[in-house]
């Protein structure tokens, strides 16, 4: 029997919610909360430890909750790591990447993780190591582990293994000399790949090119002191009401809030609805997630000229790269009808 | 949402904690700010001083939708 460590967030290592995120690091014996389901999935290793952090300790302090985890590691044995899963949970993907990462450097083991496709840590990390595709939330728990778990059976029994397209797990861009089953050399490959594109047919490419989508950058301010700025946040500020039901996680919704004649957003008046960390900092001064505050204080100082009489707000946390794209593109609208000249947008 | 922002040709900057979750978001002027519950004022430390760092990375990025870039950067607070 192999050994195998898991690491957990603080919520799905049985700590506690988002009051806990800021848990600093620990390692437990034995199984705890997710790592048990891995113990029971995997035929060929048993978890002996579960180390736990909260995400936002890990966030924060990334550099320290490294050295901490790393030295719980110390002297012992282990033949396999996992992380996770961390679904659709930005910061726990960004969690399990940045351990798995420094794991593997350090011990050379394989390393596992699952990550739904809209969470960030994929792009982050694929190229890094192993990480297979999973559900949106918690309720993909069994379905994920088991796909890491059959995996990394076959990987410590030393099987044969397939390629990432085989195995199911995003590809890393790693290339492998293969021998083809069909014996057809490469310059008839290729003669018929150009027959194709020139005939306009569909052809696969045996060397995919990532591509990074990064829009092209915008112009600079030229001359601040006539600027007119606008903040747009997706800490889920929002008046105490929440009028316009943003949504505190997933959101498919986004507000506008006039602070004509306000000096700073006072707590009681607003609030955040964000439930992706502990709002008690932010309720009380909502300046920390929208900074007001100073904006008015560079305003009255002639930095810029204006500072557009409306925040723009919404919540970040389970939101998908498209709802964000299209609720970006309805704020964008209004944005350059207001003729606003430069955005400051604020995230947690 | 940044993106949709500067795709628009509105120069924009964010301001956020996990630096390269915004860099992969694709995010082209970055600000670091301290903390996810707080990114521009830590609740332990004195309102003068939440005061001091909030006017002075607001300050920063503000600074920043001024330059001219060549690549995704991250600016020095």
């Amino acid at each position: 029997m192999k050994k195998g460590i898991v690491y957990l967030n603080q919520f799905f290592g049985q700590i506690g919610g988002e009051d806990k995120a800021d848990f600093a690091p620990e390692i437990r014996e034995g199984q705890i909360g997710a790592s048990m389901a891995f113990n029971a999935a995997l035929k060929n290793v048993e978890i002996t430890h579960t180390l736990i952090c909260g995400d936002n300790f890990m966030g924060s302090n990334e550099e320290e909750a490294v050295k901490q985890l790393m030295g719980f590691l110390e002297g012992k044995e282990f033949d396999v790591f996992f992380a996770g899963p961390a679904f659709q949970a930005g910061r726990y993907g960004n969690a399990c990447g940045v351990i798995c990462k420094a794991v593997q450097e350090k011990y050379n083991v394989p390393v596992f993780s699952s990550m739904h496709i809209e969470n960030p840590g994929v792009e982050m990390f694929k190229k890094d190591f192993i990480i297979f595709p999973g559900g949106k939330s918690a309720a993909a728990m069994r379905k994920d582990i088991k796909k890491i778990a059959a995996y990394a059976d076959k990987v410590v029994a030393g099987l044969p293994l397939g390629s990432a397209e085989d195995e199911g797990y995003y590809t890393r861009g790693i290339r492998h000399q293969v021998w083809r089953e069909d014996k057809v050399p490469a310059t008839d490959r290729v003669i018929d790949m150009l027959l194709k594109k020139i005939n306009n047919q569909d052809y696969t490419t045996e060397l995919p090119i990532p591509k990074m989508d990064l829009v092209p950058f915008a112009n600079p301010i030229e001359d601040l002191s006539q600027a007119k700025i606008a903040v747009l946040t997706t800490s889920g500020i929002v008046p105490v009401d929440n009028p316009d039901r943003i949504q505190s996680a997933s959101a498919t919704r986004w507000g506008k809030y006039d602070i004509t004649g306000m000096d700073r957003l006072e707590g009681g008046v607003f609030k955040t609805i964000h439930a992706g960390f502990d709002p008690a900092a932010a309720d009380a001064d909502p300046n920390v997630c929208v900074p007001i505050d100073v904006l008015r204080s560079y305003e009255k100082d002639g930095r810029f000229k204006e500072l557009y009489p409306y925040f723009y707000t919404t919540v970040g946390t389970g939101t998908t790269q498209g709802e964000a794209a299209r609720m970006g593109k309805e704020i964008v609208a209004e944005l350059l009808a207001a003729g606003v000249d430069a955005v400051i947008m604020t995230s947690t | 949402m940044v993106k949709e922002v500067e795709r628009a040709g509105i120069p924009v900057v964010q301001m956020a904690n996990l630096v390269p979750v915004a860099k992969t978001a694709g995010a082209n002027k970055i600000v670091p700010t301290i903390s996810i519950p707080y990114p521009l004022g830590d609740p332990n430390t004195s309102k003068e001083e939440q005061w001091k760092l909030r006017y002075h990375r607001v300050g920063v990025a503000l600074q920043a939708l001024t330059e001219s870039i060549e690549e995704q950067t991250v600016f020095k607070v």
